[in-house]
């Protein structure tokens, strides 16, 4: 075993070249998954709102919208952002941002079943007191519902989080420079350690979603003590 | 824009077959790793409710490992790696048996597999316990208990996100090209590279994914209102 391989190429994987040259390695994963959620919860608050909409229209919009993500793999909408560009734009779009378009896209329809969810699971009670106090439909929403529903979210908010910091592993096929790529730049160049590599990239990985993971556990069970309830 | 449509391209002739066979392998790869991700995820599941302590820590340890690390780097470590792992012997035999399937394959398992026996533990752990204990003082054994009460019930639970599971394996199976099992994304890889049609060739992939996702997760729908009605605690 050839851990020195790892070992001295161990900042390339943390993070690339980064004050010479551009950011690559773990830091640009972990770069391109805060931007991504940052994206699909704006994103996907929108859809997951129109969802619950009462208009038919905007309600199907969303529903098509997220069936038809959640039914395509995510390699998929990352070639469609990246090779139709041309066909829309006229030009190609730079890897980082279609492969970031892609994540945004693809995680904010899973963000918008997690806010559908998370607004039906508030007692019915809510609404009615708040449209019952005289707030407008928006108003109860806004005020009323979303502050408790988005609160109780956070836990899956964050194990989205962590599905789209290993999903960004997928920008390493439309060139990104992000740490597995930068695994397979080193493996390309040692050739003679790629289990020590790739272990050890994937022990990177580990590290921060499952420590993301446990955080999020803790967090549901601290919440579900203090959420409205109905009978 | 300035980009000309052409469908008859993918839809006919040469194009057309090899976004077929992709598909085929497709469902191929996906129904024997679902299937070996089954038969793996229960004796899993099964070491995690075992009540062995040194079981228990190895099937913990399998699910948060294999979970929280990408596929794609388990790809490329089952693929990259196996020369250092296994015996020189078994990698030649391998080689010259089309190696890129039985790696994806195996990656495929075990990412799945980690997944499917998480459900099945929480499906099981979702029967209030006092089930257990009633039948217990009813005389039954543990794995009696288990047999006729907990597995019953928690059997249905279980089955629509074992399902979805298994639509994510089909999706998941999209990453294989990277290594160069020529399933159906790569196939419309190649024929983008071929045609400059991309457009066209990802149009009929997706369109291919999408049908198997929409109608099994219909299929879903229409299960969990049939049948999931009657279990309420």
């Amino acid at each position: 075993m050839r851990w020195d391989i790892v070992y001295n190429n161990l900042d390339y994987l943390l993070w690339g070249a980064y004050p010479e040259g551009p950011l690559g390695g773990i830091a640009m994963s972990i770069v391109m998954a805060v931007l991504g959620i940052f994206g699909a919860f704006w994103l996907g608050l929108v859809f997951g709102l129109m969802r619950l909409s009462q208009n038919r229209a905007l309600r199907w919009t969303s529903v098509v919208y997220i069936e038809v993500v959640r039914g395509t793999p995510l390699l998929m909408l990352v070639f469609w952002f990246y090779f139709l560009g041309p066909v829309l734009f006229g030009y190609t779009l730079p890897e980082f941002q279609s492969a970031l378009c892609a994540f945004i896209v693809f995680t904010a329809a899973y963000i918008a079943e997690i806010v559908r969810s998370g607004v039906n699971a508030l007692p019915r009670g809510q609404m009615e007191a708040a449209r019952g106090a005289g707030l407008t439909r928006y108003q109860a929403m806004r005020y009323v519902i979303l502050p408790q529903a988005l609160r109780n979210m956070i836990p899956s908010f964050v194990n989205q989080f962590v599905s789209l910091t290993k999903d960004t592993s997928l920008a390493y096929i439309i060139g990104v420079n992000e740490l597995t790529k930068a695994a397979t730049q080193i493996n390309n160049r040692e050739v003679v350690a790629p289990a020590e590599i790739f272990m050890a990239i994937a022990v990177l990985y580990f590290l921060i979603c499952w420590v993301l993971t446990a955080f999020s556990r803790r967090m549901e069970r601290h919440l579900a003590r203090y959420q409205a309830r109905g009978r | 824009m300035g980009y000309q449509f052409d469908w008859s391209l993918v839809l006919t002739g040469e194009y057309r077959d090899w976004l077929i066979d992709g598909f085929i392998l497709t469902l191929k790869i996906s129904g024997i790793a679902g299937l070996c991700a089954m038969i793996l995820g229960t004796v899993v599941a099964v070491m995690r409710l075992s009540r062995v302590k040194p079981l228990e820590w190895l099937s913990l340890a399998y699910t948060e490992f294999f979970r929280n690390t990408p596929l794609l780097v388990q790809i490329f470590f089952w693929y990259f790696g196996s020369e250092a792992l296994l015996p020189t012997a078994l990698n030649e035999w391998l080689y010259s048996h089309d190696f890129e399937f039985v790696a994806g394959t195996v990656a495929l398992t075990v990412y799945s597999s980690a997944f499917i026996a998480e459900e099945l533990r929480s499906g099981v752990f979702s029967i209030p316990k006092n089930q257990l204990e009633a039948s217990r003082a009813t005389g039954l054994s543990f794995l009696q208990g288990y047999r006729y009460v907990i597995l019953p019930q928690a059997f249905r639970i279980v089955i629509p996100p074992l399902i979805s599971q298994l639509l994510n394996l089909l999706k998941n199976s999209s990453l294989v090209m990277t290594i160069g099992v020529m399933e159906v994304t790569y196939q419309a890889r190649q024929v983008e590279s071929f045609t400059f049609h991309g457009f066209e060739s990802f149009t009929v992939a997706t369109v291919l994914y999408l049908a198997v996702s929409l109608a099994v997760s219909f299929a879903i729908t229409m299960y969990n209102k049939h049948f999931l009605r009657q279990l309420r605690y």
